[in-house]
């Protein structure tokens, strides 16, 4: 009977050990799920003189892409936002975070340019608006502008399937 | 040269307050570190946002509850007591209490071992004589 009760704490113990293990410690719940997307007018990546709001994509379902050139695993990540783009599921903008013009046009030349337009945040004061903390960065923001679903870190082809579509999905009406 | 020495006392303060401000909080990028000991660039950033925002008169709980809504709790290093942090609290005391019960329990059962009947007792006593 004792040594039931200590191999059954044991066992408790071992699953409380085991399941803290596969919790991802990178992966900073996110506060603003289900909050309005936060305001920014910032100039576009490709025309300096021209600005972008995210008012202007009211009453349509969009996914936002924080990246860098100077970041590696925007790199992994691109042919699976292309893809993403490419299906025509929702419009693709991309936030060009903490970058410069010399180092992301080029960038954007060489790998191929997905996005529908992208936004120059240069000093990444509006990423800290949305909580970057690691590029790359996926939102998925809905027609009433609400911040639905944030990915942190490269999206994988899986991500891509398996949530962030049919989320886009389900958004638009289930289309 | 009044003005000058004020202002430097202001500062000296600012800065005082911020840095025990960015002890209390993470730097998201290492997140073993507080904003204070990390130099990862987001890390330089926010804490320049501390110092700006401190300047500009808000108060340490706005600063804070400023940052919690952009990356949560996580970047707290004291955490609020609430439903979600409750085990996080709790867990410690929990573990303490079934540890005091255990040893109760373990300690109680001994008990009755060492009690003496009257006819030993009755012994000890001739013995002691």
């Amino acid at each position: 009977m004792k040594l039931a009760w200590t191999i059954m704490g044991f066992a408790l113990l071992v699953a409380l050990l085991a399941a803290g293990l596969r919790l991802n410690p990178r992966e900073v719940p996110s506060p603003l799920i289900g909050k309005p997307a936060p305001p920014f007018e910032l100039p576009l990546l490709a025309a300096p003189g021209k600005t972008f709001s995210q008012k202007e994509m009211a009453g349509k379902v969009w996914i936002m892409n924080v990246w860098a050139s100077w970041c590696p695993p925007c790199l992994v990540e691109h042919p699976v936002i292309t893809q993403l783009a490419k299906s025509g599921i929702a419009p693709v903008v991309g936030l060009n975070y903490k970058d410069t013009r010399e180092d992301a046009l080029p960038w954007l030349a060489r790998n191929g340019n997905p996005f529908q337009l992208t936004v120059f945040d240069a000093s990444g004061r509006i990423g800290i608006d949305y909580g970057v903390y690691g590029v790359p960065e996926t939102y998925v923001i809905d027609r009433q502008g609400l911040i639905r679903y944030k990915h942190i870190g490269p999206v994988t082809a899986e991500v891509a399937e398996k949530k962030i579509a049919p989320l886009v999905r389900e958004l638009n009406g289930g289309k | 040269m009044l003005v000058c020495f004020s202002l430097h006392a202001e500062e000296a303060a600012l800065e005082k307050r911020a840095r025990a401000l960015e002890q209390e909080l993470r730097c998201l990028v290492c997140q073993n570190q507080t904003l204070a000991e990390s130099n990862a660039p987001l890390a330089i950033d926010l804490r320049n946002q501390v110092r700006e925002q401190l300047a500009a008169g808000k108060s340490d709980e706005e600063v804070k509850s400023w940052l919690v809504a952009r990356y949560g709790d996580f970047v707290l290093y004291r955490p609020p007591f609430k439903a979600s942090t409750l085990l996080l609290w709790g867990g410690p005391f929990v573990f303490l209490l079934l540890g005091a019960f255990l040893l109760l329990r373990v300690t109680r059962k001994k008990r009755p071992a060492a009690e003496l009947s009257d006819a030993d007792r009755a012994r000890a006593a001739r013995l002691l004589e």
